[in-house]
């Protein structure tokens, strides 16, 4: 062989590259290419078959497979306005959602940073904790409290607030309480790093001045912490988007959320296409929260 | 700053009450004699008995822990290549498409990463069970374990193995005497996260699954849109009691890790 050649082998298959490549592999056929096939499948239409869509490529005579691409799935979406408003419900209840998470998640995470340091670790674990607990059985201990019957209409009646069970459960409000519980945890901590690594000189020096302790807070740390407040946004937000078990398990039949259109008509329907043009839509609606996202953490790390 | 106020012990109460309360509601009412989830009749751990009785859900049970157990395991090794890769390899070519592949996976919805990994199943004619299960487990756990790894990377001192390597170790050598004790620590951490992710995964694994193959979150989800019973309480408690054991003593590992490797602090 050649010299020239076998300089290009070894530098092709050199230890680095070995390395680089083995998680890169497995991510380009286990997440990037699993991409690709909803795309094309999105441009499918469904048939009666097993796989249930048509054919991308149809292999003729030539070399070359034709295309059949079919815009019939988007074409759909666009005209039926129960997949617009899933769309619009779902960004909405996530908007939301982060807000209420993101006040309650900065009051624990400040008060945190703020308290004695022998505190923090145990109350940090006391964060993380919930965090590691399974997401289904959290979302279950809700139906409990929250129903008709439920804990909090006993608490509520027996104590003479209410003479009325409240109706909460299957319900968006539900929905809401479900996702800030599920994702507090996601706020808290991004915006714990953040707040324990300020330099607490210049709210010294703020304070120093004269400046109001509460003018302090607004003017001084909380821009300060703003890389951890987008951070947990970020984290709560995206994933609320796309959520699935919240909305069916404490959501009503008024809480239409696209995780749930979409695993309905994966699951129910059937129908493979539709689920991957809702799919690559909801996908195409985070792509610009996602890489923002990315380039945050990307910073972070340098 | 550093005045601890009442509004701050509020919000921890407050905070701390919201977070605990109905995971401890969920376990006093799995101990609950009566069948009624709200109405307390007594102690009672029939419902615990009643949950060994059940086969459908052991074997769940076995189906969960195998997954986890292999998927934690792959996805660590995967992840903590991938966590020192991002690390320390500096401006490879495609760099940027793979630390977007390893972030990623935490936030687009799971339901687009389970429909997009059933078709690629379906696509390469894979029979769907416990084997593509825990393909898509390893998948979305690599890429937690990776950004542990990378963080405790980024946050120790590389003129160890620099001095390793001038006195003429290997890479390799250099890898497993000098890194890989240092990372230990987020590794094991690593490890613990992906099983108790793989643990709790009920999306994923009810698109990738596929018959014989129902995962314990599959299980209790089914009984769950049946009604709240006390059963499904009593295998929550025993889930999140393991789990916070499971926790508990990776803090514990951790804290006294340091404290052999800083013994003045």
């Amino acid at each position: 062989m050649p010299a020239t050649k076998l300089n290009l082998i070894n530098r092709i298959f050199n230890g680095k590259n070995a390395v680089i490549g083995i998680p890169y592999l497995w991510l380009l056929v286990l997440f990037l290419f699993p991409f690709l096939i909803v795309l094309k499948i999105s441009f499918a239409e469904p048939i009666v078959a097993i796989p249930p869509f048509s054919s991308f490529f149809i292999w003729g005579e030539s070399f070359w497979p034709t295309i059949q691409a079919s815009l019939y799935n988007y074409i759909f979406i666009i005209e039926d306005s129960l997949y617009i408003n899933a769309y619009l419900a779902s960004l909405k209840i996530a908007v939301i959602s982060t807000l209420i998470t993101l006040v309650i998640g900065y009051a624990i995470a400040y008060s945190i940073a703020k308290s004695p340091t022998r505190w923090r670790g145990i109350l940090l674990m006391l964060v993380i904790l919930p965090f590691w607990t399974s997401f289904l059985i959290r979302v279950y201990a809700w139906i409990g409290i929250l129903k008709t019957e439920g804990l909090l209409n006993l608490l509520l009646l027996s104590l003479g607030i209410t003479d009325q069970p409240l109706t909460i459960m299957n319900t968006n409000l539900a929905v809401y309480i479900g996702i800030v519980y599920s994702y507090l945890p996601f706020m808290i901590l991004p915006i714990y790093a953040n707040i324990e690594k300020l330099n607490i000189s210049l709210i010294e020096a703020a304070a120093d001045l004269g400046c109001r302790p509460f003018k302090t807070f607004w003017q001084i740390t909380i821009p300060l912490s703003m890389p951890g407040i987008l951070a947990g946004c970020f984290l709560v937000f995206i994933p609320a988007v796309g959520e699935f078990v919240i909305p069916d398990l404490l959501g009503g039949t008024e809480t239409l959320m696209i995780g749930k259109v979409l695993w309905l008509e994966f699951f129910a329907n059937r129908d493979w296409p539709l689920a991957s043009a809702v799919a690559v839509i909801l996908l195409a609606l985070l792509i610009i929260p996602i890489m923002y996202y990315q380039k945050t953490q990307e910073k972070a790390i340098k | 700053m550093n005045k601890f106020t009442k509004f701050n012990l509020m919000a921890l109460v407050v905070g701390f009450s919201f977070l605990y309360v109905p995971i401890i509601l969920l376990v006093i009412f799995s101990f609950n004699e009566s069948k009624l989830v709200t109405v307390w009749a007594g102690f009672s751990t029939k419902w615990y008995a009643e949950l060994f009785n059940n086969q459908s859900i052991k074997d769940a049970t076995w189906v969960t822990i195998q997954v986890a157990f292999i998927s934690s395991t792959i996805a660590t090794f995967l992840g903590t290549i991938a966590g020192i890769v991002i690390t320390r390899f500096g401006n490879f070519k495609g760099r940027t498409l793979f630390s977007g592949m390893i972030y990623a996976p935490m936030v687009v919805p799971e339901v687009i990463i389970g429909l997009s990994l059933l078709l690629t199943f379906v696509a390469l004619a894979m029979d769907r069970g416990i084997f593509t299960v825990t393909l898509a487990h390893i998948t979305f756990s690599m890429c937690y374990v990776a950004v542990v790894v990378q963080s405790r990377m980024s946050s120790y001192d590389d003129s160890i193995t620099e001095a390793a390597l001038d006195l003429g170790s290997t890479p390799l050598k250099t890898f497993f005497v000098i890194t890989l004790p240092i990372i230990m620590p987020a590794v094991i951490s690593g490890w613990l996260l992906s099983f108790t992710l793989s643990l709790d995964d009920l999306v994923i694994a009810s698109f990738t699954s596929g018959p014989g193959a129902t995962t314990l979150p599959m299980k209790i989800y089914s009984m769950v849109r049946l009604g709240v019973t006390p059963e499904i309480n009593a295998v929550s408690t025993i889930l999140v009691g393991l789990v916070a054991l499971g926790v508990v003593s990776a803090a514990l590992i951790n804290k006294y890790q340091k404290q052999q490797t800083n013994p003045q602090t």
